[in-house]
């Protein structure tokens, strides 16, 4: 019998955790010298309360979305992508190469070319950590973060010496031409009398992020694909008596991962900078494992979860920019929410299961 | 004898959030007696027992230690109340030696010296007294395991134990090494001490108990003299109902020769051949068993002939050679072979826990295309209406398809498997330990559907611990060790004793005057020293 209902373990346990978070937070916050209450309300007022915020907070929802299912696909095979960052990094020259070297017609077709782009080359980067966990028994987490330098590494090389324009002082590629540009929220959403969004990056790889929320819990729970990654994620010893090559869904698991990782580009290379800059993954990559542990690597959750990081991020810019609460103590809010959510889980879960059993105990 | 009990538990209940593993419990164990307790798995007896050793604190009732209220928080409290477990999986340090595990936990004082040279005097006087016998200065793993299993009681021993818990000792044993073992604990029967055998073996509990608990679901349903009762009656009363102790099969009619193996050998990772040169043939029809204590190289031939492990040598299903290193060596190709295949660990191989009971039946055929909707998704409807169906004919308990096998009881789980791979109609079916960690009621069940399968004219090859299972199931039987097999024999025309023998390498009768269990020690001690070498030369 499972030790509480469904519900309790989706919604309530990282409803607490949250709070918990805020909670020390706020104490932090105190400690400072500030009021916690001023601060939250300029948070949420700055990144839910307007279309501006709620655009702002969406573009960084849109990242951490693709990061989160790229952990998530990894974890159901019971790997550790942390590799996130690096992935993002070669989707991002993915994307670029085929925006400045394609001459496309239309945002449509470009959009299309750089998905495919993004995924390949995010799908690439990981396939080499794959092969050596596979075949030669390398720890994924080792090399993946191996892996994260040495894109970094290479991300600098080509900007440096291939793709910066002649002339340009800046480690960055030079603008996408106007026909790869993906149209805003605010040119999609505004009429004549109304500007919806005004200046908010968030455009239009939102809803494929969306739409990779559902296809990503199409693979897992309704193809025979995603049964097999469950299965290995679940036992290799069971795996390997079905004839599930381990080899096989580690490698293609691992693809996938890295793919979805690498479509992050989409938002923050193509739809936001236009460009390729040096940093273009913004962090997003380590946010992606925090983002599904608290989604338990469910594609809701993780949307879920891809909310409340992007609301923490939008809010705390604000926060910065509208205080003087230092940027640093914003990281220090997002690590703790970090820390309940994913490391302190059991924390929260273990008294609530009990509480759960005796209640279920006090009616039987 | 006094009247005074060794060990009266009054009322004990416990329970682990909604299950209550122990009701209102209450026994009385008289000292120097052998008390069983018996039950099926689940029944409560670890969780008892686990209780009076000090590692559960029961939420009520009362434990009288020779008729002093005693109060057992932890193990140390448990040792110091005279009592000493010995458990299941042995609770060694694999590189000290013998004396060195004896005195872990009981030495003396800062220096070892001393403690170990007080350990070597007791140890020699237990060795002489209980027929104890082990090499003081041996290194654990070079022990074999029911050498180990004494070293576990020399603890207890050392320790003053006056009681002594043996948590199913005979599960690991060769026939003559549990005989051996009986003849210890009547040994310590006769110097005054108290022993408690937790077991699920009838036949145990009938051989060496004076007296006998029974448990069912958490309740002690009875206590009866050994002497007045009868396997039949026991077995009812674990399970609640009548139960057939005998599986009920007409004589063999083999066919064609369906599975032929020969001379297969498997290395394993770190270089040990667990399988060396095994030759074998199954016919249609008929019921091949390989009997053997474990670790002998059964499961890597069960492994090797399901697609789990790469080997060489021939083997040829209904005369075609198939493939066990390249390409086609997997569970998908066996299972196109016609090889269906109950592995022997239910839990890590043959069933996902975390997945419900309908997807675990389409696992190891998820590629079926009668599970398919289309080219991209799985038809999860049509394997939840053929899960139901397959719970329904193979009466799994409880008949709900949504609930993670994991929330199923061993047999029930077991009735999945089985379900699963006998409705495959296969040729060859491969079954491993196909009761262990079932309950009576199963067993039954579970041991009708393997011979129902044979009278249909399949062939079965099936590796067991269990020699009872192996000698009523089995038309043929195989005894294995240490990678080969040592003969066959036929069920009819063998008895417990000789593949007793035959499962700790003796080939050759010994000699009448000649007590079984030291032909049985020098044969193990030879293919210790034989494996030793080995290692050394590598």
């Amino acid at each position: 019998m499972d030790k509480m209902p469904a519900w309790a373990d989706a919604v309530l346990v990282p409803l607490i955790s949250i709070l918990l978070a805020a909670l020390i937070s706020a104490l932090v916050i105190l400690a400072i010298g500030h009021n916690p209450v001023e601060a939250f309300s300029i948070m949420v007022k700055e990144s839910l309360t307007s279309s501006r915020g709620i655009g702002n907070t969406l573009y960084y929802t849109t990242n951490f979305i693709f990061t989160g299912l790229a952990v998530a696909v990894a974890f159901h095979a019971r790997m550790f992508n942390i590799g996130g960052e690096g992935q993002v990094l070669l989707g991002g020259l993915g994307v670029a190469l085929v925006c400045l070297y394609v001459p496309w017609p239309h945002w449509t077709l470009a959009l299309v070319g750089a998905t495919v782009a993004a995924g390949v080359f995010g799908a690439a980067w990981a396939l080499i950590p794959a092969y050596l966990q596979a075949k030669r028994g390398s720890h994924i987490v080792i090399t993946t973060i191996m892996f994260n330098f040495i894109a970094a590494a290479v991300l600098n090389y080509v900007l440096v010496n291939m793709l910066r324009p002649r002339g340009a002082m800046e480690p960055a590629s030079g603008p996408f031409p106007e026909p790869t540009h993906l149209p805003t929220f605010q040119e999609m959403f505004s009429t004549a009398d109304t500007v919806l969004f005004r200046s908010a990056p968030v455009n239009v790889s939102f809803f494929l992020a969306v739409l990779a929320c559902f296809a990503v819990w199409l693979l897992i729970w309704r193809t025979r694909l995603g049964y097999q990654i469950r299965a290995f994620g679940h036992s290799e010893s069971a795996a390997r008596y079905a004839g599930i090559s381990p080899v096989r869904i580690t490698v293609i698991a691992m693809l996938i991962s890295g793919g979805l990782a690498g479509m992050m580009a989409l938002n923050a290379t193509m739809g936001e900078a236009e460009r390729l800059v040096l940093n273009a993954s913004e962090g997003a990559g380590f946010i992606g494992i925090a983002v599904a542990l608290m989604g338990r690597s469910h594609p809701f959750g993780i949307f879920m979860a891809a909310l409340l990081f992007g609301f923490l991020y939008q809010g705390g810019l604000e926060l910065a920019f509208w205080t003087g609460i230092p940027q640093q103590l914003i990281t220090v809010i997002q690590a703790l929410v970090i820390l309940f959510t994913g490391a302190l889980d059991n924390m929260v879960r273990m008294p609530l299961e009990k509480l759960f059993l005796a209640l279920r105990k006090g009616k039987a | 004898m006094t009247d005074t009990p060794a060990i009266e538990l009054k009322g004990i209940s416990k329970s682990f959030g909604p299950v209550q593993a122990n009701k209102d419990i209450s026994i009385r164990v008289m000292p120097g007696t052998i008390h069983g307790i018996i039950g099926e798995n689940g029944a409560g007896k670890s969780t008892l027992m686990s209780i009076l050793y000090g590692f559960y604190k029961a939420d009520s009732g009362e434990i009288f230690i020779n008729g002093r209220q005693t109060q057992i928080p932890d193990s140390q409290a448990a040792i110091a109340a005279g009592i000493g477990m010995v458990f299941q999986h042995f609770k060694l340090v694999q590189n000290f030696t013998v004396l060195e595990n004896v005195i872990l936990g009981a030495e003396d004082g800062g220096l070892l010296k001393p403690s170990l040279a007080k350990a070597r005097g007791v140890l020699q006087h237990l060795a002489q007294e209980y027929e104890l016998n082990v090499d003081p200065d041996a290194m654990i793993e070079d022990l074999s395991v029911g050498h180990q299993q004494r070293v576990e009681i020399l603890k207890a021993l050392y320790r003053e134990a006056e009681i002594l818990i043996l948590d199913e000792p005979t599960g690991v044993l060769t026939p003559a090494e549990a005989d051996h073992l009986f003849r210890i604990l009547e040994g310590l029967k006769r110097e005054g001490k108290t022993i408690i055998l937790i077991t699920h073996k009838l036949r145990e509990i009938m051989e060496i108990t004076d007296t006998v608990s029974v448990m069912r679901r958490g309740e002690m349903t009875a206590t009866v003299k050994t002497a007045e009762t009868s396997p039949e009656e026991l077995a009812e009363l674990m399970v609640g109902r009548k139960v057939l102790l005998r599986v009920d099969k007409t004589p063999a009619k083999p066919g064609k020769s369906v599975l032929e193996v020969e001379n297969l050998r498997h290395t394993d990772s770190a270089g040990v051949e667990r399988l060396k040169g095994i030759s074998l043939k199954v016919q249609a029809g008929e019921i091949l068993g390989i009997a053997g204590v474990s670790g002998n190289g059964q499961s890597e031939l069960l492994q090797v002939l399901g697609g789990m492990k790469t080997a060489t040598g021939t083997v040829r299903v209904n005369g075609e050679e198939i493939d066990l290193t390249g390409r086609y060596s997997d569970g998908q190709s066996r299972r196109a072979r016609g090889i269906s295949h109950v592995p022997e660990d239910r839990q890590h191989e043959g069933l996902i826990m975390p997945y419900t009971a309908w997807e675990n039946v389409a696992f190891g055929y998820h590629h079926d295309p009668k599970y398919q909707k289309n080219a991209i998704l799985m038809d999860n409807a049509a394997i939840k209406r053929d899960a139901e169906g397959k719970i329904e004919r193979f009466d799994v308990r409880p008949p709900n398809a949504n609930l993670a096998a994991r929330n199923f009881s061993g047999g029930n789980q077991q009735k999945i498997v089985l379900a699963r791979e006998i409705e495959r109609n296969p040729d060859i079916l491969l079954v491993g330990q196909p009761t262990r960690g079932v309950d009576i009621g199963a067993i039954e069940f579970i041991h009708q559907q393997i011979v129902a399968l044979r009278d249909q004219g399949k062939a079965i090859l099936l590796v067991s611990v269990e020699l009872d299972e192996i000698l009523s199931l089995s038309d043929r039987v195989a005894v294995m060790f240490d990678g080969q097999i040592m003969g066959e024999r036929l069920p009819s025309e063998t008895n417990q004793t000789e593949l007793g023998l035959l499962m700790a390498g003796v080939t050759q009768m010994p000699d009448k005057d000649k007590p079984l269990i030291h032909v049985v020690d020098e044969q193990l001690d030879a293919q210790k020293e034989r494996e030793a070498k080995r290692h050394g030369h590598s």
